[in-house]
C-alpha cells in the first residue's frame, strides 16, 4: 500500500475541488438555515404533517422492498451462472430505476396504474380502485426508486456469504427452505439491514416520481421533499428547514452504515 | 515506486489540465458575455433576451416571441415558463433574467420590492374555467361537484396565483372543494385533466382553450368576477450588465403591451388589461 499512500499534489488538489463541489452546497444550506426559528418552523402543522407522512410511507416502502427485494436479490445472485444475455437483462432491469430520472418513473407508473393506464384502467373499471393521488401511490413510487438499493446490498451479501456453510447444512439433511431460513438469511442479515436503511433514506428523499404519480395533497401525498419544494415558492425559511431535516436524516443514516455497504463499495 | 511516481504525476497533470480546461471554458463563456456587454453594437452575434413567464402564458408567449424575433432579427428570445411564484423567487436569487411576466401581482411585487424591477404594467387578464377530460366521463355539471370527495379533483396550490384565484372563486360561490392534488402550476393541473386522471379541475380559461379538444370547459357563473391581472416588467439585475439587453427588454415589454402583442394575447383567450 506504500506506493499508493501519497497522492501526487495535482491529484490531491483536484480531489479537493471535487469534494468541495459535493460538500459546499450543503454547507451553504447549513449556514443559511434559520436556526433561531427552527423549532418554530419544525412544529408547524404543515411540516409535521409532511414529516409524519414521509416517515410512514418510507417505512411502508422499506417493508415492501424487504419482502420483494430479498427474493429478487437471491435470483440475481443465482443468475451469475446464467447465460450472458438473460443475466445482463435481469441486472439491467434492476438497475434502470437507479439511473432513470425519477420523473420518468412517475410518468411510467402513471401510464401503468393511472385511471387510463395499462392496468389502472381495468382496476378502475372493475373494482373502482384509483391508485394515483393516494398515499399508496406515494409508497409505490418510493418502492420503484428504492428497491434497487436493497436488492444490490442483499445480492452483494449473498455472493460474499460462504457457500460451504449452506452445502454443509444441505448434506446434514436441511431442506432448501431450511437452508435459506436458518443459514443463508442470518449470514446476509447485515447486508439486508444495510440495504433496508439505504432503501429508507432513498424513499424519504423521493420527489420526482411522487409528484408526477401521486400528486401533492397535504396529509395524503405531500411528502417532505414536495413540501420543501412548494415552500421554496412561498416561504423559503420553511423550505430550508425541511431541507435541513432531510439532510440530517441522510447524514445520520450514512454515518451509521459501515463502509462495505455504501453504494459503489464492493465488499 | 520510482516508476510509479511519474505515472501518478502524469495522471495528476492530465486531471489538472482537464479541470483547467473545464474552468477556463466556464471563464471564456463568461468573458464573451462580458465583451458583448461592453460593445453591443460591434458584436454581430444576436442578443439573447431571457424572459421568465407564467406557465399559463406558454402558448401566447411562444407566439409572441416568434413575432418579436421576426421584427427584431438581432434579438433572440429565450423563454422559461413556470409557476409565477417560483420564477419570482429565482429572479430574487439572482437568475439572469431580462423580462418577467407574472400571472398575478403578488409575485411581481416580490421582484419589485427586491429592487429588481420598476413600473410593472398589467398587460392581460385571465379568468378561471371548470374543465373535465374530453367527453366529461364523470358527468360534472358545475362548481358544486368539486366538493364531492368521490370525484377526482385537481387544483392549483393556494400559494400560487391560479390556486389563489381558485380559492377566491370557490369562496365566492360557497363551495368547499375536496381536491385530490394541489399542483404547483396550472399546467400540471391541466395535464392531470388531459390524461384523464382527474374528473374535474379549475384552470385558466386560456389553458382550457390551449388544450383544445383534450378537455371540455364548463361555464362557471361568477368566474368572471375573479380576475387575475398579469403584470410584465423589465428586470434590472440582468439589464444593468448590458445596455443592449436592457433596450431589448424594454422593446419586448412595449411589444407585449402594444397592438401586435395584445392581438396575440386576445387570440389566446386573454382579456384586455
Amino acid at each position: 500500500m506504500g506506493r499508493t499512500g501519497r497522492l501526487a499534489w495535482p491529484v490531491a488538489v483536484v480531489a479537493g475541488v471535487a469534494l468541495a463541489v459535493l460538500v459546499l452546497p450543503l454547507v451553504a444550506l447549513v449556514v443559511r438555515a434559520p436556526w433561531g426559528d427552527l423549532a418554530d418552523l419544525m412544529t408547524r402543522e404543515s411540516v409535521l404533517q409532511a414529516l409524519v407522512l414521509s416517515f410512514t410511507t418510507a417505512t411502508l416502502a422499506t417493508g415492501a422492498c424487504l419482502v420483494l427485494g430479498v427474493p429478487l436479490a437471491a435470483l440475481l445472485a443465482r443468475a451469475a451462472d446464467w447465460p450472458t444475455l438473460p443475466r445482463r437483462a435481469l441486472r439491467a432491469a434492476v438497475t434502470v430505476p437507479l439511473v432513470l430520472p425519477p420523473v420518468v418513473g412517475g410518468i411510467a407508473l402513471l401510464l401503468l396504474l393511472g385511471r387510463r393506464g395499462l392496468i389502472g384502467g381495468a382496476l378502475d373499471e372493475w373494482f373502482g380502485i384509483t391508485v394515483p393521488f393516494t398515499t399508496g401511490a406515494v409508497v409505490l413510487a418510493q418502492v420503484f426508486v428504492a428497491l434497487p438499493f436493497l436488492v444490490f446490498a442483499v445480492e452483494g451479501a449473498l455472493r460474499s456469504a460462504d457457500r460451504r456453510t449452506e452445502l454443509a447444512a444441505a448434506t446434514l439433511g436441511a431442506s432448501r427452505w431450511q437452508v435459506f431460513r436458518f443459514v443463508t438469511l442470518p449470514l446476509v442479515a447485515p447486508g439486508v439491514a444495510a440495504g433496508a436503511v439505504l432503501c429508507f433514506t432513498r424513499a424519504l428523499g423521493e420527489f420526482g416520481a411522487t409528484i408526477t404519480f401521486a400528486g401533492s395533497l397535504p396529509g395524503v401525498t405531500r411528502t417532505l421533499p414536495i413540501a420543501s419544494y412548494l415552500a421554496m415558492q412561498s416561504d423559503p425559511d420553511e423550505a430550508i428547514a425541511l431541507a435541513l431535516l432531510l439532510l440530517a436524516v441522510s447524514v445520520i443514516v450514512l454515518l451509521g452504515l459501515r463502509d462495505r455497504w455504501l453504494p459503489g463499495v464492493r465488499a | 515506486m520510482s516508476f510509479r511516481m511519474p505515472r501518478a504525476g502524469v495522471a495528476g497533470a492530465a486531471l489538472a489540465l482537464g479541470a483547467a480546461l473545464v474552468f477556463s471554458g466556464c471563464a471564456a463563456g463568461g468573458g464573451s458575455a462580458a465583451s458583448r456587454s461592453s460593445a453591443p453594437g460591434t458584436d454581430a452575434a444576436p442578443t439573447t433576451l431571457t424572459v421568465f413567464a407564467a406557465a399559463s402564458l406558454t402558448e401566447a408567449f411562444d407566439a409572441l416571441a416568434e413575432d418579436f424575433e421576426a421584427e427584431h432579427p438581432a434579438i433572440e428570445v429565450s423563454l422559461s415558463y413556470g409557476g409565477s411564484v417560483a420564477l419570482a423567487q429565482q429572479i430574487v436569487e439572482g437568475a439572469p433574467v431580462d423580462v418577467f411576466a407574472s400571472a398575478a401581482e403578488p409575485p411581481m411585487t416580490v421582484v419589485v420590492e427586491a429592487g429588481l424591477a420598476d413600473d410593472p404594467v398589467v398587460f392581460a387578464t385571465n379568468t378561471l374555467e371548470l374543465v373535465t377530460p374530453a367527453g366529461n366521463p364523470a358527468g360534472i355539471t358545475g362548481l358544486a361537484d368539486l366538493a364531492d370527495p368521490d370525484r377526482g379533483i385537481a387544483l392549483c396550490d393556494p400559494t400560487v396565483p391560479c390556486g389563489a384565484a381558485s380559492d377566491a372563486l370557490l369562496a365566492q360561490e360557497g363551495v368547499t372543494a375536496s381536491p385530490d392534488t394541489l399542483e404547483s402550476d396550472v399546467k400540471s393541473v391541466l395535464t392531470k385533466v388531459v390524461l384523464g386522471e382527474v374528473d374535474a379541475a379549475l384552470v385558466y380559461r386560456t389553458d382550457a382553450r390551449a388544450a383544445g379538444d383534450a378537455v371540455e370547459g364548463i361555464e362557471v357563473p361568477g368566474a368572471a368576477s375573479v380576475v387575475n391581472r398579469y403584470p410584465i416588467a423589465a428586470v434590472g439585475a440582468a439589464a444593468d450588465r448590458d445596455v443592449g439587453r436592457a433596450e431589448a427588454a424594454a422593446d419586448f415589454v412595449a411589444f407585449v403591451t402594444g397592438e401586435a402583442g395584445q392581438s396575440v394575447l386576445a387570440d389566446a383567450g386573454f382579456g384586455a388589461p
